[in-house]
């Protein structure tokens, strides 16, 4: 158990740390959130500059233009560009998070030839196709199907929770190639080209009031054969793969964003007044943010043992649940407190009297959709209780 | 950085594990209770595990390790509920004589922090010597000085405690500088314990809910007691991470500051404890309000152990002024 960095990792930190420095004032404040194209421009053109610097998937093997970096790297790596308040992943997540690493492990040589060094330099946007309005966290009751014509599959249905649908190149669909088969054994997975006739997206707003999200409706959408990933009906195996890494390490950055926002938070409490003594003043109020802040330090530290852990495997293993689960709790625990401070000033999402109620806000209205995204908190406690603690299942299972 | 055990660790923390099964088995529980919560045979043989002079240097007769290394053992010994002065006895090895190889028993006062009245003695009948920590520094008062009024029902049944009201002042044996820093890894210490116990109240509840039926299946298998269980786990695994990350940021004082990361743990496990203890009594049901199943122990000595070296209210008090100085910076 040694937290000091060994002489490489300490290089790699100050130089990454110097190159964001430089980097990351001169790429300017991103566009406004509902102007599609600036933003595809802005977070690709991002992941370009991390692209040509050598910082583009640093996980990825260099085989794949990776940097091949080590789990301690990729630690480093999060807390540098939360530092400095790099651009997010934005509309290369599904590309760098799942299609990349999906091709990578299954993908055929011309797959990954095709796609990879365009999803790692910001060429290609991906969404993901994944979730119906009948699947949800039982994903696998997936229903859009796939039916085999000569050297095309077939495709009818309908998508949900397309994050980026509006601006990507590629789908990672997945679809029902057997309908007959036990529902985890008819699933494959396929490479949609968004620009195939019979494409319908359709924007979703959130209650953000953002429409990130969109509802995708295929009618007979002609996909090659040659797009299948892994094999035919093998494709819930192949989903696994994917999402296991998004529950290990997606939300690094923002863990560790957060500890920025509890001292903004300090900011606000010694601004806001009430009955002429600042919130900040009050001793439950520091008591409160101060347990919160103890609460993130230990979650940075779960991160840490579980990066740790999971060098040994390659993948994050179960207690990735663990992490998402109290991170979870904690991110809506602290952007609550924000709106706390804000009172009255809260009822506008625009700043007023100098407080910064937009994004205390948009915190908190965003944090709402962490305990669902990416299998929702009562799914990741099944997961605990059964997989980690050995209870039995409830219900019983479906007859395979 | 590898935030892991290593092998050493894992063989130490084996080792302390199957030495407290073999030794403080649940049924000893009953015994222990009659004698008080000691066992100078037990502590005879803790001491020979290394347990009090595992950090002492081999020098001095030490073991030799460091944070990181106690904070595994004595998660060990919170797991089983191990009774006594512990985290005292350690911090008092190279400091007191004799506390290191366990010949003296030293239990301890911290009489900095807040939370000081009143002034409440743990195990004063079974400790040669009492460190007490002031603000200008460490002082050892022996035990024949030591007078107080046994409290007849004590909240833990294997911690007693006196009630103390003429405290001598002892002899000053170290300065305030010493008097903090014991605090500080007094707090480490007491978190492992701590998260020891919330592992151990998750195990019992986990083991309960896999046994017990009703309407025709286990317990467990209903989520409205499998979530139960998660959220016990996901504190407890929040807890372990600010243990270890407390322990192993004192032996390496360079990487963080060691003050949070000390705060952290003491609040992080202090709560894990507590609620867990909570929902392993929740879990048992009416068996739980029972005084023969284990989960009011680990209850009990949750609430002991918050009262020691900062409450999780004072820990968060600290990082808050923490947090107001890099505001201000």
């Amino acid at each position: 158990m040694d937290l000091r960095y060994t002489p490489e990792e300490q290089k790699f930190r100050s130089e990454l740390a110097s190159w964001l420095a430089s980097e990351v004032p001169a790429y300017g404040p991103p566009p406004s959130v509902h102007d599609w194209p600036a933003r595809r421009a802005y977070d690709t053109g991002w992941q370009k500059k991390l692209f040509d610097a050598g910082y583009a998937g640093i996980n990825w093997p260099k085989e794949f233009g990776g940097r091949d970096a080590t789990l301690i790297e990729q630690l480093i790596y999060f807390e540098e560009i939360a530092k400095a308040n790099a651009p997010y992943v934005g509309a290369n997540f599904v590309g760098l998070l799942h299609g990349g690493p999906t091709i990578m492990a299954e993908g055929t040589p011309e797959q990954k030839k095709k796609h990879i060094r365009n999803i790692i330099s910001g060429a290609e946007v991906w969404c993901q196709g994944f979730s119906e309005p009948v699947a949800g966290s039982d994903l696998a009751g997936l229903q859009t199907k796939a039916v085999r014509d000569g050297d095309h599959y077939v495709v009818t249905g309908h998508k949900i929770w397309t994050t980026f649908a509006q601006i990507a190149d590629y789908c990672e669909l997945l679809v029902r190639t057997d309908p007959t088969a036990p529902k985890h054994k008819g699933i494959s997975w396929l490479i949609m080209p968004m620009n195939l006739p019979g494409i319908d997206i359709r924007p979703l707003p959130t209650l953000e009031g953002e429409s990130e999200f969109s509802e995708v409706f295929l009618e007979n959408v002609r996909i090659p054969v040659e797009n299948l990933v892994g094999k035919e009906n093998d494709g819930w195996r192949v989903t696994n793969v994917t999402l296991r890494f998004e529950r290990g390490t997606a939300f690094a950055s923002e863990m560790i964003n957060l500890q920025a926002f509890v001292r903004g938070l300090v900011k606000v409490a010694q601004k806001v007044t009430s009955d002429g003594a600042t919130a900040w003043e009050d001793k439950a109020l520091r008591r409160e943010l101060g347990h919160l802040s103890g609460e993130l330090e230990s979650l940075w530290a779960m991160v840490k043992l579980s990066v740790c852990e999971a060098k040994e495997s390659g993948v994050p293993g179960l207690g990735a649940s663990a992490v998402k689960l109290y991170y979870s709790e904690l991110y809506q625990k602290i952007t609550e407190l924000g709106l706390r401070l804000l009172g009255r000033a809260g009822l506008s999402r625009t700043d007023v009297a100098g407080l910064p109620a937009a994004h205390l806000l948009n915190r908190h209205l965003n944090s709402l959709s962490i305990s669902i995204a990416a299998g929702t908190s009562q799914i990741q406690k099944n997961i605990i209780g059964e997989r980690i603690l050995g209870q039995a299942k409830d219900p019983a299972p479906a007859k395979a | 950085m590898d935030f892991q055990p290593t092998e050493d660790q894992k063989a130490l923390r084996d080792g302390i594990r199957s030495f407290c099964e073999g030794q403080v088995p649940s049924e000893r529980y009953a015994e222990l209770e009659r004698t008080k919560g000691f066992d100078r045979g037990l502590w005879g043989e803790l001491a020979e595990m290394g347990v009090f002079a595992l950090r002492l240097p081999e020098s001095e007769g030490g073991v030799g390790l460091g944070f990181a290394d106690s904070v595994l053992v004595f998660e060990e010994l919170g797991r089983r509920l191990v009774p006594g002065p512990l985290v005292w006895s350690q911090l008092a090895a190279g400091l007191v004589d004799g506390a290191a190889d366990g010949s003296r028993v030293v239990g301890g006062l911290d009489l900095i922090g807040p939370n000081r009245e009143p002034v409440l003695v743990e195990h004063l009948e079974s400790i040669d010597a009492l460190l007490v920590l002031r603000g200008d520094g460490v002082y050892r008062v022996d035990s024949r000085e030591l007078k107080g009024e046994p409290m007849t029902v004590p909240l833990d049944p294997l911690t007693p405690v006196h009630h103390v009201k003429d405290l001598p002042e002892g002899e000053k044996i170290a300065d305030a500088a010493t008097a903090k820093r014991l605090r500080l890894e007094g707090a480490a210490l007491a978190s492992a314990l701590q998260l020891g116990l919330a592992e151990g109240a998750l195990d019992l509840a986990n083991e309960y809910a896999k046994g017990r039926q009703q309407f025709g299946r286990t317990i467990g298998s209903f989520q409205a007691v499998k979530h139960m269980l998660a959220e016990m786990f996901v504190r407890q695994e929040a807890a372990r991470a600010g243990a270890y990350n407390a322990g192993a940021t004192l032996d390496a004082p360079e990487v963080a500051d060691v003050e949070r990361a000390v705060a952290a743990a003491k609040l992080t496990a202090g709560e894990a404890a507590i609620r867990n203890g909570r929902a392993c009594i929740q879990v048992h049901g009416g068996m739980g309000f029972t005084w023969e199943v284990l989960a009011h122990y680990y209850f009990k000595r949750a609430w002991v152990l918050e009262n020691l070296f900062g409450t999780q209210d004072e820990h968060a008090e600290k990082i808050s002024e923490l947090l107001d100085r890099q505001v201000n910076a």
